[in-house]
């Protein structure tokens, strides 16, 4: 168990200011996604609290040590941090067995050779250790990277963009893949990403970092459905995200059980349980009953919790067994005569509600 | 063919490249990586002799070794002998004219490793001084070894100080062009020949292997 505490002010010659506080407790693993937009400063926060930055103001402590306060600061030699760097900075004149063992120095030889091969078992590159960084691809490098941080067992883990050196088909493969390594490793993790699909299949928590402050922490899914502010809203996106569990299948189509209710989806492969289901906003359309002529499989009957204006368009907040957002324009919404507490029915499409597979903490130990 | 000369030349030339590396290296990393205000400064210091007639650089230099300067004193209140007109002396000076031979193509080769590997060696516990063993030196190399080689070639070859600082003491400072200048001034020109000839070959020589290297595996 750990709690990581900062609250850090960076200045730039430039005149941007980053400024970030949280305090998070590590169970037992999980990982904090830290999310924003380019440029928010995600990774100075990440920089800072690897001790490669020093804040201009503010305090770092992990547990009883503090890192950075106006006094002292620890250099990242004494932090014990594991460091992804988003260009995986694997030595490029050292085989991946000497990139594994380069922070394992305190151990004797036999030792050191043990636990680079554990860490190359748990990423699956056990069958690289004698090649260079130049002869793996981009994956594989990125797999030797997160073992090599992982090899000194550090007490905190941090990972920049870890997957946006990849191309994207590499990246879809990898990104399941990677959440599973995390999980098993069982170390505390931040990581820092402007993907939300990364963010939904990497996180368990969702830090917002926009316009220089953390904005919302939370659940992934609480921070995506339920966004605190119109800037977290905007930065998020308007994205219904929800916990869905595969309950069968529908011919070539996934059902899952959403809260309450229940949707046919397709099928992404690989479902193993636990899932995000996403419906972009704009997707749901909303009628005063079921029509069993539509062509969509997706018709949930549900009560109008708030409605309200944006731009052209209203947000409209359903409860159909979870909750739903849907934008309709205002035309649509006066035809409707929504008024909150009303019942409408969300249609939705299957192909309009993907599925995001996840592991979480709990199932895979 | 002067071979004491020519041995002296060698030796001079071999102990010029060593102090170079071991002053040089740490002084190109902190120029490659210092972000002081005044470093420009330094740098300019450094590469003084570039521009400066070696006349000029060993005047001054025999002056700060002379008797009654500090320096001058200092030596031969330690050593019992003056520093002027000795090896050292001349030593002395071969490294400081030869300072930025070495420390240039250092910096660039050292400032040229990408710094996200310094910092993943940092997070991963290893020091600043086993960081730069272990990464920044190893992955520097081409650079480095081209610098020593040009040192060493300059040094071998080096006139202007060597005449000012340590006059023509033969097996002490008379040094192969001194010995050249010598054979001329004498119009012994086959012994001139034949001393320009080592000259050219090593220098052809060096620049070969400096070409190679920068072409070698490992060297960007």
């Amino acid at each position: 168990m750990s709690t990581l505490s900062f609250e850090l002010e960076r200045r730039f010659p430039s005149g941007a200011t980053v400024r970030a506080g949280l305090t998070h407790r590590w169970a037992d693993g999980g990982v904090v996604v830290l999310f924003g937009p380019s440029g928010s400063g995600k990774t100075t926060v990440l920089r800072c609290l690897a001790g490669l930055e020093r804040p201009d103001a503010g305090r770092i402590a992990l547990g009883d040590d503090v890192w950075s306060d106006g006094a002292r600061f620890v250099p990242p030699q004494g932090r014990r941090v594991g460091f992804l760097a988003q260009d995986y900075a694997l030595f490029p004149h050292l085989t991946v067995a000497a990139n594994l063992e380069y922070g394992l120095a305190s151990l004797p030889a036999p030792a050191r050779a043990r636990r680079a091969l554990e860490v190359a078992r748990l990423v699956r590159v056990e069958g690289l250790l004698g090649r260079r960084p130049a002869q793996l691809s981009g994956g594989e490098q990125q797999r030797v990277a997160l073992a090599r941080a992982l090899a000194p067992r550090p007490r905190l883990l941090l990972l920049d963009e870890p997957l946006s050196a990849l191309d994207a088909p590499t990246r879809d493969a990898l990104r399941a893949e990677l959440r599973s390594s995390l999980v098993s490793a069982g170390v505390p993790a931040i990581v820092v990403t402007h993907d939300r699909v990364e963010a939904m299949v990497l996180g368990d928590t969702l830090a917002v970092l926009a316009e220089g402050r953390i904005r919302q922490v939370g659940k992934v899914s609480e921070v995506f459905s339920a966004p605190a502010d119109a800037v977290v809203a905007h930065v998020v996106g308007t994205e219904n995200v929800a916990p869905a569990r595969l309950v069968g299948h529908d011919g070539e189509l996934a059902v899952v059980e959403v809260g309450s209710a229940r949707l046919v989806t397709v099928d992404p492969g690989h479902l193993e349980g636990e899932a995000w289901l996403c419906i972009r906003a704009e997707e749901v359309l909303l009628e005063r009953a079921a029509d069993a002529d539509l062509s969509a499989r997706n018709q949930l009957a549900g009560t109008i919790v708030s409605l309200a204006p944006e731009g052209p368009l209203v947000r409209v907040v359903l409860d159909c067994g979870f909750r739903l957002v849907a934008l309709v324009t205002k035309q649509s919404a006066g035809r409707l005569s929504l008024a909150p507490g009303g019942k409408v029915v969300a249609v939705v499409k299957a192909p309009a509600a993907r599925l995001v597979p996840r592991v979480a903490v709990a199932t895979a130990r | 063919m002067d071979l004491e000369a020519l041995r002296l030349s060698f030796v001079l030339a071999t102990l010029t490249t060593l102090v170079l590396l071991v002053v040089g290296l740490p002084l190109a990393q902190w120029l490659a990586a210092s972000r002081w205000r005044f470093k420009a400064a330094v740098e300019a210091i450094v590469s003084l002799p570039l521009v400066l007639p070696p006349t000029v650089l060993g005047f001054y230099l025999l002056v700060a070794m002379g008797p009654k300067s500090p320096l001058g004193q200092a030596w031969v209140a330690v050593f019992g002998k003056p520093l002027a007109f000795s090896f050292e002396g001349l030593l002395f000076a071969s490294v400081l004219y030869g300072l930025p031979f070495a420390v240039q193509p250092f910096t660039a080769a050292l400032g040229a490793v990408d710094r996200g590997l310094v910092e993943a060696s940092y997070c991963l516990g290893a020091s600043p001084l086993r960081t730069f063993l272990r990464v920044t030196l190893p992955l520097a190399l081409p650079g480095v070894v081209s610098g020593a080689v040009l040192a060493f070639a300059h040094a071998l070859g080096e006139f202007g100080v060597v005449l000012m600082v340590g006059g023509n003491i033969p097996g002490q400072t008379r040094t192969l062009s001194v010995s050249l200048f010598d054979a001329v001034e004498q119009l012994d020109y086959a012994r001139a020949l034949s001393t320009s000839l080592v000259l050219l070959s090593v220098s052809f020589v060096v620049l070969i292997v400096t070409s190679l290297l920068k072409r070698a595996p490992g060297g960007r």
